[in-house]
């Protein structure tokens, strides 16, 4: 018995840190915004009121919500597209033997190790200023235009950046999946006279596919958390075109001080987010039945 | 190799540079504006300063403080870092050698958390720091991220604890080790491949991370690189000399650290993603 609870002992000096900081930093702020969600409060006053479904109902018609919502839509569609092409096309060439392999993998991976906030200025800098200059010298109207000002521009802008930074990361975890591919599998097929696109789509796509639901819910989920771009290239601008879902809770909770109401519009980025992960793990667990 | 290949591959490396030329021109960019003088800037971007000024640093350095800034954030990085790693792999190990509905339900609580996104719960989190004074203070800071590098931490430190043999443990344990000391002698020398792997996933995330710091830190003198640096985007700021001096200045040690670390933060990073 003495020694059942000494084991006891140890474990729980193990485990308590862990336990601790857990519920002090994650669940008790977690479970306080959704308390939050049904309250109405302004951030100061010593009562707080219980409101119900009220602040839900409030965000339904709210118009600055649900064009943070459609801009998030658009720009998860845009990027996860994008990164998983060019990650992917990317991944092919560096695939095979060809010179300064691991120079070109090092520069294409470089800008994902900066922070995306320093990425947002430089690009900033380039679009305000070089991109006026390119546009003098050359004439080209699309040079010309101040792409951050324009709404449709503006969404561009982010992708392209968000691109040009994460590109790398999905092209290193392709590369590491087609490395994966066993060698004598492709000759094998080579014999059996299959082309470059058969090869492609019956050997190597099925054996990558693991690769490609793990990039695919990257880009979104990724997507969806989209904050650091949105604050330092537009913005959130031009007139709030290019807020995201994060940067918009941001600016309500902390701008303009709507605790309450901006706490539910965080707990319904939770459940989109929830629900993106938990679509992840079923298709993941579906795919390692069917192999 | 055939001939054709071989073509092929000429005609792909010449695409892939040119793509790479293209990827590495705004860090040029960026570089080469930080030498220049503010007119200079302004008159062409492309091109290469007439003259190389080196005050531009010197102003940045002194007007950020970014000695300062750079020790809060080697410090809130390193600090933090540490702690995670301190904090989850006992947890782990325990969850791992004492299985059991307790292990169980507390290892799955946690784990169910990675699905929270931070700025799900970063306005209650404000609320809850500020009535543990922990608002606008680095050891606040550090203690917030050991709560939100656990979840990933614990449950890459599960995964491989599994796979590690139970032998060696008893075997320290019969030579006369408490369990701690066996912990500390044996197991955490054993995880040092996984440690790694945790140590980069999240250095690289707390050095960059902007928008934590934005919320808890308010005064000067706590500031972190990315925060202080923003100073000169804001609104009526458009100097921008000194604004690509403090973007590269920024840049410099983390481009440092993965040109050393490369191949440790590719791997890291790809075993994250994979598991994670």
């Amino acid at each position: 018995m003495a020694i059942k609870s000494r084991g006891w002992l140890i474990y729980a000096a193990f485990v308590a840190p862990a336990i601790l900081f857990f519920t002090l930093i994650i669940l008790i702020p977690f479970l306080r915004a959704i308390i939050f969600s049904f309250q109405d409060w302004d951030g100061i006053s010593s009562n707080i009121q219980w409101v119900g479904w009220s602040n839900y109902q409030q965000l339904l018609h709210d118009a600055s919500f649900w064009k943070s919502f459609n801009f998030t839509a658009k720009y998860v569609a845009a990027t996860t597209i994008l990164l998983n092409i060019f990650g992917l096309l990317l991944a092919l060439g560096l695939n095979r033997a060809i010179k300064l392999r691991n120079l070109l993998r090092t520069v294409y991976f470089l800008p994902y190790v900066m922070g995306s906030v320093i990425v947002g200025f430089i690009w900033k800098f380039i679009i305000t200023n070089l991109f006026a200059q390119i546009g003098e010298a050359t004439g080209w109207s699309i040079f010309q235009k101040n792409w951050l000002s324009l709404p449709d521009y503006a969404f561009w802008s982010i992708v392209m950046v968000a691109v040009w930074q994460s590109v790398g990361y999905f092209m290193i975890i392709y590369l590491s999946a087609l490395q994966g591919v066993p060698k004598d599998l492709i000759e094998a097929s080579e014999i059996d006279g299959a082309g470059y696109w058969g090869r492609m789509r019956n050997v190597v796509f099925p054996l990558i596919r693991p690769a490609i639901t793990i990039n695919l819910f990257l880009a979104i989920a990724n997507g969806f958390k989209g904050f650091d771009l949105n604050y330092s290239l537009t913005g959130g601008g031009p007139f709030g075109t290019t807020q995201s879902l994060a940067y918009h809770i941001y600016t309500e909770g902390f701008g303009r001080n709507l605790f309450t109401y901006a706490s539910s519009k965080a707990v319904i980025f939770f459940l989109i987010l929830a629900t993106v992960t938990i679509v992840q793990s079923l298709v993941l667990k579906r795919r390692e039945v069917e192999m | 190799m055939k001939k054709r290949d071989k073509r092929l591959n000429w005609i792909i490396f010449t695409i892939l540079f040119v793509i790479a030329i293209f990827v590495f021109f705004p860090l040029y960019v960026t570089l080469v504006n930080s030498f220049k003088s503010y007119n200079e800037v302004v008159s062409s971007v492309a091109s290469l300063p007439s003259v190389l000024h080196f005050d531009n640093f010197k102003t940045v350095w002194n007007q950020l403080n970014f000695g300062g800034v750079f020790m809060n954030s080697l410090m809130i990085t390193v600090v933090s870092v540490v702690g995670i790693l301190l904090i989850s792999a006992p947890a782990a190990y325990q969850f791992v050698r004492r299985p059991g509905w307790v292990s169980t339900a507390l290892f799955m609580l946690i784990l169910s958390s990675l699905v929270i996104p931070f700025q799900s719960l970063m306005i209650p989190l404000v609320k809850v720091a500020s009535d543990l004074h922990m608002m606008d203070s680095i050891t606040g800071v550090i203690i917030m991220y050991w709560g939100f590098g656990i979840p990933l931490a614990l449950f890459l430190y599960h995964g491989f604890i599994k796979s590690i043999p139970r032998e060696l443990e008893e075997a320290a344990l019969i030579d006369g080790n408490g369990i701690v000391g066996a912990f500390f002698r044996i197991v955490l020398p054993l995880l040092k491949p996984i440690t790694t792997t945790i140590a980069i996933l999240h250095s690289l995330w707390i050095w960059n991370d902007f928008l934590l710091p934005l919320i808890t830190l308010s005064s000067k003198k706590n500031q972190t690189i990315p925060l202080a640096s923003s100073v000169y985007f804001g609104q009526y700021m458009n100097e921008w000399h000194l604004a690509m001096a403090a973007l590269t200045m920024a840049s410099i040690p983390v481009i440092i650290f993965f040109i050393i670390m490369q191949r440790n933060i590719i791997d890291g990073i790809t075993a994250g993603a994979v598991k994670g």
